[in-house]
Formats: structure tokens, sequence, C-alpha cells
């Protein structure tokens, strides 16, 4: 039974961030090198200001805090943003299969990054390869969005079938890009594709993390309409909310944050599918409960999936893509059989 | 109580380019404070989208729509949800949102952005589900009603908005005798201006004070169910024979089916 009361989803969104600062911090003990856990909580318990006995080497703390410490938040944020993007684009569209990537907005990043990789060069120092693919992701974007409006109109069903349209194309000419291309090149390329949140550094995630705090804001004022628009076109309109403006307003909103977050880990997926439905379970269908509730579940899932691609073929990474799809896929399909 | 009057509205869909198909002809309508508007007319007449275009759904090519006096094109969508409330036979999809969770979306047009519900809000709720008789179900998930109590669960939401006109798209549609006559007799104790469509024009005639008849997109007769629904006209109009007279107990009259 789905917990809705006001107090039952206080106690649960306590719960959850409860659950994933421990996480959080637990996770930095597993990697290829395995640090005790009691170091790596002093570890972090130094970094926020407390005097702590100092008994780890250094090279213990400059994994933990420079190494693994940004990862796991760059995991969190990367979940929970992708989480909420599939929350709003499932209502948007009225299609519960709708997912971040289905809309354009990954391949473009991809295209942007083959570019680069391939044919420019660091033309931005270590920023380069994100920046492409954001700019990649942002372009497309914009395609998806020529190609759906009609008269100034903007129909879910025709902007699903244009992001996977446009997303075909794009990964037909990345794919054609990677095959003529440089083989060496190109092997990095798909390693980025493949996901991974190995490049995360302190100096880089105030962006991600500015863009999912705003993310979240843009998305709980937009909660009363995204119910209602879930609920049907003239609903929507009956209710107040102009359908047309409101679906642009959430198609910009989520093409941006995933644009970001696709740049700087890769192609994810799964998280964006299939979080909204577990929270769905959980809570119900309400958006003003079930984006919070969605975007921690996210952070919580992808910061556990990082520690399992950190540890499975140690010392190598497994790239995160495979990991999420691989885990989440299992998971899904017990909850199906239940 | 609002009053709504409509006066030359035309509609038109582009079938091809440049070649404009009007599906609303020089329409003229009006609703008093507190009357309630019937309007009737054959399959594809055009009476779903005279009602979209009267709540703002639709933009019309030509005419006026005024709601208390004032431009409905010329205020915000949020402006007419706070005093126009629709029942459709839209039914949210399976998403599961409950029955309680349904009602509540007929508080948005009051609500500010990041305003959480209140206490007064779920009193409204509360109120408007006992009114539609189904407070026990308040928890349930919609998609697992039956097509009657989603229908009656729709129009617990309309009167969660507050409006001063309601508009109806065949709200008897789903419902059994007693709550078809229920639902309306309710209406009409609302003392709520109402337009709702019918494809039962003896419900029509026994609870509208007044009907508009919608033929191919224009407005071919209206007044009192006595002048309006006449052998004549259901035979114009709908091409069946029937017979018309008073109501054994009362004075609207009764239409009868010659088959
Ligand atoms: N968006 C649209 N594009 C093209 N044609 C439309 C559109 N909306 C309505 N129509 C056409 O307009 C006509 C009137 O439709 P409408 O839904 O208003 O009829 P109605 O009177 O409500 O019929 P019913 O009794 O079956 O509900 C129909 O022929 C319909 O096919
Ligand atoms: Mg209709």
């Amino acid at each position: 039974m789905p917990i809705r009361g006001r107090l039952g989803i206080r106690l649960l969104l306590a719960g959850l961030v409860c659950v994933l600062v421990l996480s959080c911090i637990s996770a930095l003990a597993f990697g290829p090198a395995v640090i005790p856990q009691s170091y790596v909580w002093s570890i972090v318990g130094k970094h926020l200001g407390f005097a702590m006995p100092e008994d780890w080497s250094r090279s213990q703390e400059h994994i933990v805090w420079l190494i693994r410490a940004p990862r796991v938040v760059l995991g969190a944020l990367v979940g929970a943003g992708l989480a909420m993007v599939g929350v709003a684009l499932q209502a948007v569209t009225r299609n519960p299969l709708a997912d971040p990537h289905l809309l354009g907005v990954s391949s473009g990043a991809a295209f942007g990054a083959v570019l680069v990789v391939l044919y420019l060069g660091e033309f931005a120092g270590v920023f380069s390869l994100p920046l492409a693919a954001f700019l990649g992701a942002l372009g497309s974007m914009l395609l998806v969005l020529a190609v759906a409006r009609r008269r100034g109109q903007l129909e879910s069903d025709r902007l699903l079938l244009a992001g996977v349209a446009v997303s075909f194309v794009l990964m037909a000419m990345v794919n054609l890009l990677l095959f003529t291309g440089d083989h060496h090149a190109a092997a990095s390329v798909v390693f980025w594709m493949l996901g991974g949140l190995g490049g995360a550094r302190w100096d880089v995630l105030w962006l991600p993390g500015i863009c999912v705090v705003a993310g979240l804001f843009a998305l709980l004022a937009m909660a009363r309409g995204l119910n209602a628009l879930m609920s049907g076109e003239q609903t929507a309109v009956s209710l107040g909310f102009n359908g047309k403006g409101l679906r642009l307003q959430a198609f910009i909103c989520t093409s941006l944050l995933t644009g970001v977050l696709v740049s700087l880990s890769g192609a994810i997926g799964f998280v964006g599918l299939m979080v909204p439905h577990v929270a769905r379970a959980l809570v119900g269908a309400e958006h003003r409960r079930l984006i919070p509730v969605a975007a921690l579940l996210g952070a919580l899932f992808l910061v556990w999936v990082d520690v399992a691609a950190r540890t499975l073929i140690a010392p190598e990474d497994l790239p995160i893509g495979i990991a999420t799809a691989a885990l989440g896929g299992l998971f899904f399909l017990v909850m199906l059989r239940r | 109580m609002s009053t709504l009057s409509i006066e030359g509205l035309s509609w038109a869909v582009e079938v091809r380019r440049g070649a404009p198909r009007w599906l609303l002809r020089g329409i003229g309508l009006q609703v008093n404070e507190g009357e309630f508007v019937g309007l009737i007319g054959p399959n594809g007449s055009g009476k779903t989208s005279l009602l979209r275009c009267a709540y703002r759904s639709t933009t019309p090519a030509r005419g006026h729509l005024c709601l208390d006096g004032e431009d409905l094109w010329q205020r915000s969508a949020r402006w007419s949800a706070q005093r126009i409330a629709v029942v459709l036979q839209e039914f949210p999809q399976e998403f599961g949102l409950t029955v309680k969770d349904v009602v509540a979306m007929g508080r948005a047009p009051h609500k500010g952005l990041f305003d959480a519900d209140t206490s007064e809000d779920a009193r409204h709720v509360a109120q408007a589900l006992e009114h539609v008789g189904l407070s026990t179900y308040a928890g349930q998930a919609f998609a697992t009603l039956s097509g009657g109590e989603k229908q009656r669960v729709l129009l617990a939401r309309a009167l969660v908005q507050q409006p001063g006109l309601l508009i109806l798209d065949e709200p008897t549609n789903h419902l059994d005798p007693r709550y078809q006559l229920e639902l309306l007799r309710h209406l009409r104790g609302l003392g709520l201006s109402i337009l709702a469509s019918f494809h039962d024009l003896n419900l029509a005639a026994a609870f509208c004070d007044r009907i508009y008849v919608i033929a191919e997109g224009e407005i071919v007769a209206r007044g009192t169910p006595a002048e309006v629904l006449t052998a004549e006209l259901i035979e114009q109009v709908f091409g069946v024979k029937a017979l018309v007279d008073r109501h054994p107990l009362h004075a609207y009259p009764r239409v009868t089916w010659i088959t």
C-alpha cells in the first residue's frame, strides 16, 4: 500500500535523506583499494571541520576525499537529476515509457563528444568533452523542438516521435564517425558513451549541483500542472494550465538538465525510466510527493550502482551505464515477478 | 453564479492548407445566472466543440465570449479556471492517482506555485466527496473505479474548483438511472449556472430551464423544453420519428421514440 499521508511522506523523505547521506559516506570505503569505514568517516569528519585523530595514510586520504568523494556526489546528483527528468517527461508525454534519452538529448551529446574527440581536439582544455557534449545536447533539443512544433502546437506524441527520430539520425552519424575515425580515439568516445563517473572533480561539481537543485525547484513549481497534464490536455486547460506552454517549459527544463548531466557522466540509462515507477509504487503519482521521492531514490540507486561499478571488476572501472542497466533491469524483473 | 454569453462564434479546422472546414458557425448562446441550459444535437453536430470554446480550450476564429461581462480571451486560463469548472469524459490515465488526488487537483486554480494544501483545501475535498457519495473511496486508486464512479469523482473535482459556471459534456453517459437523476437533481440544487450537453432528450426536458439545439455547427432552435422539443424538430434534426406529449406527472414534454 503506497504511503500517502502527509506525516508518512515527511517521515519517508527524512528517512531517505538520512539513508542517502549514510550511503554516500559508506560508499567511500569501496573501490579497488578497500579503506576501513572508520577511516572514511574520520576523513569526512576532518574535511567537514571536526578535529579527528589522523591515523590514516596520506594516499588513503587522497583516494577518499579527492577521488571518491566527488565521484559519489556526482553519482548522487546524476541519479537524482535523471530520475526527476524521467518523472516529468512521463507525465508530460503521458507515456510511462518515456525516458530522458528518448528525447534525443543523449545522442546529441554523443555527437558533440565524437566530433571533439575525433576532429577538434581539446579546444577548451579538460572541459572540451563535456562542453561539446552539452552543445550537442542543446542542438539536438532545438532540433527536436523545431520538428515537433506544428502551427505553434507542441503535441506530446509528436515530441516523442521527433525525439526518437532525431536520436536515430544522430546515432547513425555518431556510429559512422566512430566507424571511419581513428580507432584509438573512437574507443575513448565509446567508453564515455557507456557512462562513467570517474571524471568527477570537486571543482566541476558546482555546475550539476546548481542544475539539479534548480531543476528540482522548477519541477516542483510545475507539479500541479504535471498532475493535470498527466490526466489529459482538456483537463489541464479546464484547471487553468496552458498545456502547450507547460509542456514546452518542462521539455526545455528537462533537456537542459539532461544535457548537463549527460555531458559529465555519459549516457546512463535506466535510472530515468525505472526509478519513477519504483517511486510511484511507493507514494503514488501525485507529483508534489513523487518528484522529491524519485530524486532521492535515483540518487541512492546510482551511489550504490557506482560502488558495484568500482568493485565488480576492480581494479578496472566497469562503465556505470552497463551496471545500471544490468542491475536495474534485474531488480525490475524481480519486482515484476513478485 | 456567473453569466456566459457567446455571440457570433465560429470555429474552423484546416483540412488542407487554405481549405477551412467550418465546424461552428455564428453560434449565439446565453447562460443566465443560476440557469440550467442544455445543449442537444446529433453526433458530430459540434456540441463538444462548442463547449471547448466555452471553457477556453479551443480558440474560435470569430465571435465573442463573455463571462460576467468580461471577455474570456482577454483573461488568463487561470482566471477562467477559477470561475468555470468542467466535467469531461477524459479520465486520468492509469498512473496511480487516488480519488482524493484527483479531486484535490480542482484546487489548483486557487493555488500559487509552491503553496501547500491547507486544511481548508482538505475540507473542500472531503465535502465534495461527501456530496457525490464517495467519501469512503477517498484512498482508492482512481483507475479501479467504475465508469459512473469516475464520473462522480470528476464532478467532485469540479465542485472543489468553486466555480460560478459549470460545463458538462454528456454528464449522465456512464450513470445508472438512479445516479442520472441524482446527479441532475444535485446539479440543480447547487444553484450554479450550468451548461450541459445531453443525448437523452427526456433528461434534458426534465432538468433544463432552456435548451439549445445544434445541428451541423449551427444553432437551429432555442427555448424552453416545451418550445423546442416538438415532433417536427426532432424529425428534422435527428431524422427519427417521435411522439411528443406531456409528462404524466410534470409540465415538461415527454419524448417517446416510434420504433
Ligand atoms: N480538431 C478537430 N479536427 C478536425 N475535425 C474535428 C476536430 N474536432 C472536431 N472535429 C469534427 O467536428 C465535428 C463535431 O465534433 P464534436 O465532437 O463537437 O461533435 P459532438 O456534437 O460532440 O458529437 P457527439 O455527440 O458524438 O459527442 C465532428 O464531425 C468532428 O469530426
Ligand atoms: Mg461530444
